[in-house]
């Protein structure tokens, strides 16, 4: 039946305030979801003062910052920090972005929240679990299907058909599309998401590949393919100014293009 | 999303039990009836407008001419046929439990097509009464 509050193991606490140290001029608060599935208590929201003058302009600066001098039981996920790996992906102030790429100062409001991806399982703190999100992009099949015999060099494309993949190819798969939309939290079992679909739609204008009905075969699905009713959280979300709504919609197209 | 404990490594909870291989007729279905419905739409719009408050005499006698019986039929069966596939969607995108699932696209599926039976013999009532 329909679920109107949390369960009482999940519902959000208030957490524990870490003041700024004396002396800071620039205090900025932010309020970051705690939990650790593997302790006995609900999560719960703490608040940091940070002193912005001393760490760096990004939410992860402030995040390493915290780590590093005040907190370092706070676990987040992190690598590259220039917007290219898709690690640090998590919702700031009520959106999905990247923590290395976005400001501290970007976050209207007295506080800056943040919380893991939402509507997935939490490993601890701002942490999810991508792992059914990872085997739903392998269950795309992302690679070059080809029956012909392998050329001696490349496989050659003309430099139109290699435009088709700008836009596409660029996806870092941080996670941020499929985790902003409502059509994933419902049926995320089912519905493939923006991400693996972006990239389904990826491997089905490849002018190289040769499985293109067989990748229709599979995506033509009420579930799989059809649970995107064009929300376009996807695509407003996208750290990298992609569109998956766009190559869903163009999926659909040459679903309808195959039967008519 | 169904997080409950299992051992099924995440590559088969993935595949799940495969593609339906339908869904294309269900997308092509809900957008020409969304198109036809415009022009219906308007005209029924218009049509009720005109016999608003003349009687079931001046009702029956419009709706006898074949035109006019024809159209309506129509517009009746494309805005049933849009209903059922719009609802559907709806249904199976909120409802997680299968049986409860199932009861209520079972439930649309009926109310869809005795509204339509219901909704074409009136028609046809109407029409043939007012022939006559």
């Amino acid at each position: 039946m329909v679920q109107l509050a949390l369960p009482k193991n999940s519902r959000v606490q208030k957490g524990r305030h870490h003041p700024a140290p004396a002396g800071a001029k620039n205090v900025k608060t932010f309020r970051i979801y705690r939990y650790d599935p593997e302790g006995a208590e609900n999560p719960r929201w703490d608040t940091y003062d940070v002193d912005v003058d001393a760490c760096g302009p990004m939410v992860l600066d402030v995040l390493i910052h915290i780590k590093n001098e005040v907190d370092p039981t706070l676990a987040f996920r992190r690598s590259c920090r220039e917007g290219v790996c898709g690690s640090c992906a998590m919702n700031i102030g009520g959106r999905n972005t990247l923590a290395c790429t976005h400001g501290h100062d970007e976050t209207h409001g007295s506080a800056c929240q943040i919380s893991p991806l939402p509507h997935m399982p939490v490993v601890k703190d701002l942490i999810p679990d991508l792992t059914m999100f990872y085997a739903q992009y392998a269950s795309i099949e992302p690679w070059l299907h080809t029956e012909t015999p392998e050329p001696q060099k490349e496989w050659r494309q003309t430099p139109e058909d290699r435009e088709k993949l700008d836009g596409l190819y660029e996806c870092i798969l941080c996670a941020c599309c499929s985790t902003s939309c409502p059509s994933y939290w419902w049926n995320g079992d089912k519905y493939l998401g923006p991400a693996a679909l972006l990239h389904a739609y990826r491997w089905l204008i490849d002018s190289r590949d040769e499985a293109t009905g067989e990748r229709l075969d599979e995506l033509e699905d009420p579930f799989k393919l059809y649970r995107c009713h064009t929300i376009m959280n996807c695509a407003q979300v996208c750290p990298k100014g992609l569109n998956p709504a766009k190559a869903i919609g163009e999926i659909k197209k040459m679903l309808v293009d195959r039967v008519v | 999303m169904n997080t409950g404990p299992t051992l099924r490594t995440p590559r088969s909870r993935a595949l799940g039990l495969g593609s339906a291989h339908h869904g294309v007729g269900h997308f092509i279905v809900e957008r020409v009836t969304a198109m036809l419905l415009v022009p219906l739409g308007l005209w029924g719009a218009w049509v009720a407008v005109q016999l608003a408050g003349q009687g079931y005499d001046a009702a029956a006698y419009w709706i006898g001419k074949p035109v006019n019986a024809v159209l309506l039929a129509l517009l009746l069966i494309c805005a049933l046929v849009h209903v059922k596939h719009a609802m559907q969607v709806v249904i199976e995108d909120y409802i997680g439990r299968f049986i409860t699932k199932a009861a209520l696209l079972l439930l649309n599926y009926s109310i869809c097509v005795l509204a339509g039976a219901l909704g074409v013999f009136a028609i046809l009532k109407a029409a043939l009464s007012g022939a006559f």
